[in-house]
Order: structure tokens, then C-alpha cells, then sequence
């Protein structure tokens, strides 16, 4: 399978602290894959630098073989990554339905004069992005909530609702920062299945973030381990799961806790 | 009760136009009346609330504004002056909103737009130019007035972006301090820039400003009107201003409902979020700045023609946080809102404290006796009219104490939505 992201010896420092220490990373298309570690272990940075939130000191980073590093989140989401936050991170005072067509904005092909014009033109586009807005809203289970705001959706939609938001763009890697925290096993599972769905249907290549380990086994392909900004672990799910690194990171280096890494 | 008349199609047809009708007669027959003139204005808020098809309301709105207003501005001309101020809060108060209620971004210098508007048209629209530009070809002909109503927008919008340059950065208290800052600058810019070169004569202001030219002249004669300067130039000036403010709210609804004006909301809810869902910040917080300052740069050049005279003083921070107030007042990122907060603002400012002034003196001056204690004795200072920042800002505290949203806090658009019903392309 083709590489869609390639990263090579990223490092990312903070003062004196090292978030990330050269860590290298390929993702293949069509995967799903997971990056798990302790917390503080540099996750999320390692997101923030292939969204461009955050540039590393060291190291590049390729998607699609086109740089990526020192381009803004925008044009980084125009190539085709698009992110949900660890902290939902929606427009809380706009409905869910105009969520999904900001998130459109990347692939919007009008312009000041179209808008102010208000020609034919703007019409069909703009009709498509709302026909489009409700396909997705559909897919995403949210369609008759479409017109409610951000804000007063349940927990569980709002995490839909920041997926649904990412897919908007027609990203080709999806990367979700700690989609199922906070759900209830239940409604991890049906986003699990709402994945595989999207990665099946949309050519999608998924990226997570994850601390539930039961998901995590179950949905990926292949699991990265980080700890102190270091790559410890690389492999298949079951594999990752009992490499005493792992554990080690996971549990401490006391013996007797080496049966297994969460569950 | 009301509210159920008024949600009836019919019904509030009839009770609209009937108020309508109702206080524009009481205006002609009490002409210095602020209270009918008050409710004449209410009435034009009551047809908003009305429940009636669009056209109809348009049709409805343009009848009042466009014959009525007039028709009630010839009997007393001061209500004409009124409508005209009116009509340029209203604009600045929306290109303000675009700014602060659409984009999030609080703008505290805004009246410096206003400004930059007002001194192109008054330099070149006067004798001024010909202090700094060779040979003898200003004022510029009447006519270019129009031309300048453009040219007004394009100097707003660089000086927009010029602001908005270097405050790219910056979000929240520390963008309003540069804006604010950036307000001060252009006023003692206008204040200095009278040497070595002469280009503003300074705090003496500059006069007289060409007004627009009557190009409708001579059709008024052929129809056997003698044009009298006094009695067109009001109405006139009511009717451009009537354009721009209609030209005005229809930018501001184009803009709002787009992909512009969600990118611009997305900025002000959340905006990390917002740029790495695509929204490029950057050229998008420009835009709003040079939209909401192309605003207050055509009514800039509207109301020096207007005043044939300005000077620095008209363009002082409190004018600033005077159309923040609209906005506030009427509620941030609502359109409806912004022409409330401007017509309300200005209408307590121009007529109600004044004519509290005018009716207290009045009681003094007539000895008046109240439970036996002669208004005579009422202290000078008590005079409404001075009050006016004071008032304003009690009403301000109020406001944000039970109606923080404003008055017609903007709503969201509920949309049906149609199309497919799942699958993905």
C-alpha cells in the first residue's frame, strides 16, 4: 500500500522539556492506526505538528510525498488532514449543520465578489454545500439535530459532531485526538463501527489518539507506543500489548503488574 | 394578545399598517410632538415583528421610509435631520457589527474609518486640496460625489487593512487597547497634519464642503417646482442616505449568510479550531476589517457633505464607543439588532433627553407647583440633555445585567435540508 504520511525525526522542544525526541512515523493509506502512551507522553504534539499548529526544531514530515511542515493549519487541511481536539473544540454558538459547512470552507470555490453578486453561480454552489452538509449529517447519525446548537448537544453528539466537522473537508488522513474519551462503552463501540464505515466507504486513513485499550485492539491495524516523547513500541495490536517496554511505561517496573497493559 | 394579532398574516397586516397610518397622521397633526414622532418609529418596529411574507414587509418598510418619512420630514424638517443621523449610526453600526458581532474581533478605533471617509471627500470636495496639489482644480465638481462614495470605500478598507495588518496577532482586550490606539492615532493625524503641509488645516476643520449636486434640477422645474436649497438638500440627503443604508444591510445579510460570514463566526467562536478546519485567519480577519471600515468610510463622505464643515472633534473615541454601544445594545452579530441599537441610541440622544431638557425648563420657567413646591427652585444643573452619557451608560448596565444578548439578539437560521440521505461522495 502506498505511504500517505511519512515523518522523519521529528523533535520538538519546549524550554528545557523535550516533547517529542526524533521520533520517526509512517502511516500507509487505508489504515486504521493508533498512537498510545501515558499522558504527558507527547501525543497530541505529535498531531499538532502535522496540522501545523505546532513547527518541530528537527525533523520533516511528508504527506502524499508534499511537505508539510511550515505550511498554516489551512493549507495543511486543504491537502487533505483534518483533526478533531482532545477537548471538543466546536463552535459552540453556531448550529450543527453551519459546524459541517465551516468545515467545508477549504473546498468552498467562491469568492467575495460571488457572495456579494449572489449569481447563479452562488447559488448552485452554495445549495450543494448544504445538500452536502445534510449527507453528512445523515452519515454521522445527526440529521434531525441539524438545526441545534453546537452547544446544547449531548456529549456523545458533540464528539460525532467534531468528526463529522473534520470530514467535511474531504480529508485523505483523518486524525482524532481521544474520539471515545469520555463515552460509555456502548457509544465508543458505535463510533468504532461508524470508522470502519468511513474508512471503507471514503477511502479514509484514520489516525487516533486513543486511551481506551479495548478500542484501541479492537479497531487498529497498527499501534505506535510514545513515552517521554520517545517511540517505544511499534507493531501489530497484540504484539504492542505485550512488549514489556509497554507494559513497563504503562504500569511502572514492578513485576508482579506485568499481566497485561490496560484492559 | 398583541403577539398573537401580530403572527396572523392578516391580522397583522392590518395592525401594522394601522399603527403605521395612526401615528403618522398624529405626527402631521402634532408635529413637534416627540412622543407621536417616538411612536410613529415604534410602529416601524411593530411591522418587523409582524409575521407576513417577506415582499410584503419590504413593500411596507419602503412605503414608510420613502413617502411617509418624507412627507412627515416636510412638516418638521428637525425629524428629517433626525432620520439622516439615524441612517448614518445605522450604517456605521453595521459595518461595526460585521467587525465585532460577525468576527469577534473588538474594535475600539472604529470611528477613525468614519473619519478616513469624511477628510477624503472634505479635502478634495473643498478648496483644501489646492493647499498641497498644484493648480487651482478643487473643489472637485459636485458631481464627483458620487464618484467619492466609492472612493470612500476603497480608503476605509486600505486604512482597514492597514489596521488590521499588524493587530493580526492579537485577540481580545489586547486587539481592543491597538484599536483603540490606532482610533487616537488618525484623530491626531487630522489634528497635525495642517504642517509643513497642509493637508487637514488641522483643529480648525475644513469648510465648506461641496454638497452633491442637484442633478434632478431641472426636472423638478418641468414639473413646476422651484428648487429651494433648504428644503431639497434635507430631503435629499435623507434619500442617500436611505440607499446607502439599504445597499448596507444587504452587503451585511449577503455577507453574514456565506461561507464569509460563517468562516468570520467560526473565528470569533473558536479560532485554532476555525484555521485548522481550513479557514485561513489571516486573510479572513482583513476582510473583515476592510468590510466593516468601508462602512463607516462611505457614510464618512456622506455626512461631510452633509455637515459642509468637520474637524477633529467629530471623530473622538466616545463617537467609538458610541457605536459599540449600538451594536451591544441591539445585540452582537444581529442585523436587526444594529439598526435597533443605532435608531434607539440616537433617537434618546437627538430627541428624548433634549426634550426632557426642554420640558423641564419649561415647568421651571412657567412656575409650575408639584405637591406644593415650586419648580422654580429646581436647580439649573438638573437638565437631561447634559446627562447623556450618563443615561446612556445606566441603560448600558442595565442591559448587561438582564438582556446581556441586546434587544433582538441574532438568531440562528433554522433551514430545512434537503437532498440525499446518506451515502457520502
Amino acid at each position: 500500500m502506498a505511504v500517505l504520511l511519512e515523518a522523519r525525526g521529528i523533535s520538538k522542544r519546549f524550554g528545557g522539556l523535550t516533547a517529542l525526541d526524533s521520533v520517526d512515523f509512517t502511516l500507509e493509506e487505508g489504515r486504521i492506526a493508533s498512537i498510545i502512551g501515558p499522558n504527558g507522553a507527547g501525543k497530541t504534539t505529535f498531531f499538532n505538528v502535522f496540522t501545523g499548529i505546532y513547527v518541530p526544531e528537527e525533523g520533516t514530515v511528508t504527506f502524499r510525498g508534499t511537505p508539510v511542515l511550515g505550511k498554516r493549519p489551512d493549507q495543511i487541511t486543504a491537502l487533505g488532514i483534518c483533526r478533531t481536539f482532545q477537548n471538543i473544540r466546536l463552535f459552540s454558538n453556531m448550529t450543527a449543520v453551519e459546524n459541517v459547512l465551516v468545515g467545508m470552507h477549504a473546498r468552498i470555490p467562491l469568492g467575495l465578489w460571488d457572495v456579494l453578486g449572489r449569481g447563479p453561480r452562488w447559488v448552485r454552489e452554495e445549495g450543494s454545500l448544504w445538500v452536502r452538509a445534510g449527507e453528512l449529517l445523515s452519515l454521522i447519525g445527526l440529521r434531525p439535530k441539524a438545526n441545534e446548537l453546537a452547544r446544547n448537544l449531548p456529549y456523545g453528539d458533540q464528539r460525532r459532531l467534531e468528526i463529522g466537522r473534520a470530514l467535511a473537508s474531504r480529508p485523505a488522513l483523518l486524525l482524532l485526538d481521544e474520539p471515545t474519551a469520555g463515552m460509555t462503552q456502548g457509544e465508543a463501540r458505535s463510533l468504532m463501527d461508524l470508522l470502519r464505515r468511513l474508512v471503507r466507504e471514503l477511502s479514509l486513513t484514520v489516525l487516533l489518539i486513543e486511551h481506551n485499550m479495548r478500542v484501541v485492539m479492537e479497531v487498529s491495524d497498527r499501534v505506535t507506543v510514545l513515552d517521554y516523547g520517545q517511540k517505544i513500541a511499534e507493531g501489530q495490536a497484540a504484539e504492542v500489548q505485550r512488549n514489556p517496554r509497554v507494559i513497563e511505561a504503562y504500569l511502572g517496573r514492578n513485576r508482579y503488574a506485568a499481566g497485561s497493559a490496560g484492559g | 394578545m398583541v403577539k398573537r394579532l401580530l403572527d396572523a398574516p392578516v391580522s397583522a397586516f392590518i395592525v401594522s399598517v394601522g399603527l403605521i397610518l395612526v401615528t403618522a397622521y398624529a405626527v402631521s397633526h402634532f408635529p413637534r410632538s416627540i412622543v407621536a414622532f417616538m411612536l410613529f418609529q415604534a410602529s416601524i418596529l411593530v411591522l418587523y415583528f409582524a409575521r407576513m411574507p417577506g415582499w410584503v414587509k419590504g413593500t411596507l418598510a419602503a412605503a414608510t421610509l420613502g413617502v411617509l418619512m418624507p412627507l412627515l420630514g416636510s412638516i418638521n424638517g428637525y425629524y428629517l435631520e433626525i432620520a439622516i443621523q439615524v441612517g448614518i449610526f445605522v450604517a456605521l453600526a453595521l459595518g461595526l457589527n460585521i467587525v465585532v458581532g460577525l468576527a469577534g474581533l473588538l474594535d475600539l478605533g472604529y470611528v477613525a474609518f468614519f473619519a478616513v471617509g469624511a477628510y477624503t471627500w472634505a479635502v478634495f470636495g473643498s478648496p483644501q486640496a489646492n493647499l498641497f496639489l498644484p493648480g487651482e482644480h478643487f473643489p472637485l465638481a459636485q458631481g464627483w460625489f458620487f464618484l467619492f462614495l466609492l472612493v470612500g470605500v476603497g480608503m476605509a478598507a486600505g486604512a482597514g487593512i492597514l489596521l488590521g495588518l499588524p493587530v493580526l496577532r492579537l485577540h481580545g482586550d489586547y486587539l481592543a487597547i491597538v484599536t483603540l490606539g490606532f482610533g487616537e492615532v488618525i484623530r491626531v493625524l487630522a489634528n497635525n497634519l495642517d504642517k509643513p503641509i497642509n493637508f487637514t488645516n488641522g483643529p480648525k476643520g475644513i469648510t465648506p464642503i461641496s454638497r452633491p449636486p442637484i442633478f434632478f434640477d431641472p426636472l423638478l422645474r418641468a414639473i413646476g417646482i422651484t428648487s429651494d436649497p433648504n428644503v431639497i438638500y434635507p430631503l435629499y440627503l435623507y434619500f442617500i442616505v436611505l440607499a446607502i443604508v439599504g445597499v448596507t444591510v444587504l452587503v451585511n445579510r449577503r455577507l453574514e449568510d456565506s461561507h464569509i460570514g460563517r468562516a468570520w463566526e467560526a473565528i470569533r467562536e473558536d479560532q485554532t479550531a476555525a484555521q485548522a478546519m481550513g479557514v485561513p485567519l489571516v486573510r479572513s480577519k482583513l476582510l473583515a476589517f476592510a468590510c466593516g471600515a468601508s462602512f463607516a468610510g462611505t457614510v464618512g463622505v456622506l455626512f461631510s457633505a452633509k455637515q459642509v464643515f468637520i474637524n477633529p472633534e467629530s471623530f473622538t473615541f466616545m463617537e467609538s464607543i458610541g457605536v459599540l454601544a449600538m451594536v451591544i445594545l441591539g445585540g452582537m452579530g444581529s442585523i436587526p439588532g444594529a439598526i435597533l441599537g443605532a435608531t434607539v441610541v440616537t433617537v434618546l440622544n437627538l430627541q428624548v433627553l433634549k426634550g426632557l431638557s426642554l420640558w423641564l425648563n419649561e415647568l421651571r420657567n412657567a412656575g409650575t407647583t408639584i405637591f406644593g413646591w415650586s419648580l422654580v427652585n429646581l436647580p439649573t444643573q438638573l437638565e437631561p440633555a447634559k446627562y447623556e452619557r450618563m443615561v446612556f451608560g445606566l441603560i448600558l448596565v442595565l442591559m448587561m445585567i438582564f438582556r446581556p444578548q441586546g434587544i433582538l439578539p441574532a438568531r440562528r437560521r433554522h433551514r430545512e435540508l434537503t437532498g440525499g440521505t446518506g451515502e457520502p461522495h
